[in-house]
């Protein structure tokens, strides 16, 4: 019997339908059309696209940026969540805005910062030159780029979930005389390695696909520091398609991937994953 | 027992606690925030004024950043109505109804945080183009959306897409059908329960979803500029224009649109956890 709640037929039907059409529209076919526009000269061609020696090092230069910037985050959001979550002090909720504050930034604003800091006209860049050190155009602006747009992901999954879970299990292993590392390994990382792989799980595929703020500080120099993002740009600045949509539909493969985990990890570990999540 | 915390110097700051760490965790955390967000952000604050006032205020004011500015943050204002129109539907749909392929079109909504903003970029370019899926029937009709501002708008719509359906979707799932159904029995049409008792419960989380999905568009960069054709005062948003004046050396030129950018999205984050509290405070 229905419900006086319920919506009737038509309405269910049409609402299913703008729904359907609306993300079929905007997320679905783009989506799509990565891998059609791929694969518009046969799969030969993309594999070949993949493999030029530009590609490769495109590739190997995301990986070694994510392999960077995603442990050094972790370290952070680690650092970050145990104290706050652990302790009381004052100046705690300023210490939470500015964790968050790199999501409020454009990322052209978060490459932009260091410019201003390292680059030729910058506060350090004539020392950093009479010092031969590059980190504008070189590896690490692109590092440090990515590390600021990624910067929350990890604390922010960690710091509501540790907040829930309270210090009584840690003082309890500390008062039983435990030392803090064991603590923290034995105690606190059972209780949130999900949440902790799901900040990972967020944080590495942002690394991976930057662009905005790695095209500021990166200087497009191909072979040398294009990442896979800016080699899709290049590409395709070249009319160079196939080659550009190949390297896209890595990437793409990359976002299906983490959205199959997220999916995953949300409905299997939905209670140890932080509480401001949703299911 | 020995305990790092206690003995460290910030220990007045707070309530003794048996857990160590509290000295080592309070000065990594400080440090790293400090080198890779507050330095780099203190540049962008003082680079702007070795134009000196007038010099900052020319730079805001010429007709190109003016131009680049409205388009950024009129099209970010525009595509945000539209995610809050069509997210409440989508929000509402996922949560209340069941259909095949739901789960799919679930974890779909969460497309554009993951995919890399260039691959949308160029994948939007290439749907909108007049040869492709999407263009060649639009022409027909002769709208133009690639290397349009409608172009910037399409790609504005993808990038906040989220940002409103997974701020929705908990708020209606922990609604409870009670007071719909006591409207319902008292006589209320379905529409004047949704209009009278379900809208003005979500308002707020809308309020929020719809704010976000501005501020994530307003410096949106990778996935705007392919689709936007980049023409100056007509399709190019503020973000490029920074990278423009990088390029030609005009650094203070360039600070000074960022730090525009900056304070523009801090006010919104600001309006918005104040609205927040007025709201948490009402109740």
């Amino acid at each position: 019997m229905r419900k006086p709640a319920d919506d009737s037929l038509f309405m269910r039907a049409l609402l299913i339908a703008v729904t359907v059409g609306y993300i079929g529209l905007f997320l679905f076919l783009p989506l799509l059309t990565v891998f059609t526009n791929a694969l518009a000269n046969g799969i030969s061609a993309a594999l070949d696209a993949l493999g030029e020696p530009d590609s490769i090092s495109a590739i190997k230069l995301t990986l070694l940026t994510a392999a960077i910037a995603v442990p050094l985050n972790l370290v952070f959001g680690v650092s970050a969540a145990w104290l706050v979550s652990k302790y009381d002090f004052r100046g705690k909720s300023v210490l939470l805005s500015l964790i968050d504050l790199p999501f409020s930034v454009s990322p052209v604003v978060s490459g932009l910062v260091y410019v201003l800091m390292f680059g030729m006209q910058g506060w350090l860049g004539p020392w950093l030159r009479d010092h031969d050190i590059k980190i504008i155009f070189a590896l690490p602006g692109i590092v440090l780029a990515t590390i600021f747009v990624t910067f929350p992901f990890v604390a922010r999954e960690l710091i509501p979930l540790m907040t829930d879970q309270g210090r009584d299990e840690e003082e309890a292993a500390v008062t039983l005389g435990a030392s803090g590392f064991q603590t923290f390994l034995r105690v606190t990382l059972p209780n949130i390695k999900w949440a902790l792989l799901y900040g990972v799980l967020l944080c590495n595929a942002r690394a991976m696909g930057e662009f905005g703020a790695v095209s500021v500080v990166s200087g497009h120099i191909r072979g040398l520091t294009n990442t896979m993002p800016l080699h899709v740009e290049v590409l395709y600045n070249d009319y160079q398609y196939v080659g550009a949509f190949a390297v896209a539909s890595l990437l793409a493969l990359l976002a299906i991937v983490t959205l199959i985990l997220k999916s995953l990890l949300e409905w299997r570990y939905a209670g140890e994953i932080a509480a401001v999540h949703r299911h | 027992m020995r305990s790092v915390a206690i003995s460290s110097p910030f220990a007045r700051l707070r309530n003794p606690s048996v857990l160590p760490g509290f000295g080592l965790t309070l000065g990594f955390t400080l440090f790293y925030l400090s080198a890779i967000v507050l330095l780099p952000l203190a540049a962008l604050l003082l680079k702007p004024w070795a134009l000196g006032w007038s010099g900052f205020v020319a730079a805001i004011t010429d007709e190109r950043v003016m131009a680049a500015l409205k388009l950024s943050f009129g099209g970010a204002a525009i595509a945000a109505i539209v995610n809050a129109v069509f997210g409440t539907l989508v929000a509402w749909t996922l949560v209340r109804y069941r259909f095949p392929g739901k789960r799919f079109v679930d974890a779909l909504v969460d497309l554009p945080f993951a995919l890399p903003t260039a691959v949308a970029g160029i994948a939007l370019s290439a749907l909108y183009a007049q040869n492709g899926w999407l263009g060649e029937p639009l022409s027909l009709f002769g709208i133009k959306v690639a290397y349009t501002p409608a172009g910037v708008i399409v790609a504005l719509i993808f990038i906040g897409l989220p940002f409103v359906v997974r701020t929705l979707q908990p708020v209606i799932a922990d609604m409870s059908e009670d007071a719909e159904e006591a409207a319902a029995t008292l006589g209320a049409t379905r529409f004047q329960t949704l209009r009278r008792v379900v809208l003005p419960s979500l308002a707020p989380a809308l309020v929020t979803g719809t704010g976000l999905a501005f501020a994530r568009a307003v410096g949106e960069y990778g996935s705007v500029i392919f689709i936007a054709g980049n023409l100056p005062m007509k399709s190019e948003i503020a973000p490029l224009l920074i990278i423009i004046k990088l390029q030609q050396y005009d650094y203070e030129g360039a600070a000074a649109i960022g730090l525009v950018m900056l304070a523009a999205s801090f006010c919104i984050i600001l309006l918005l956890n104040l609205f927040q509290s007025l709201l948490s405070a009402r109740r």
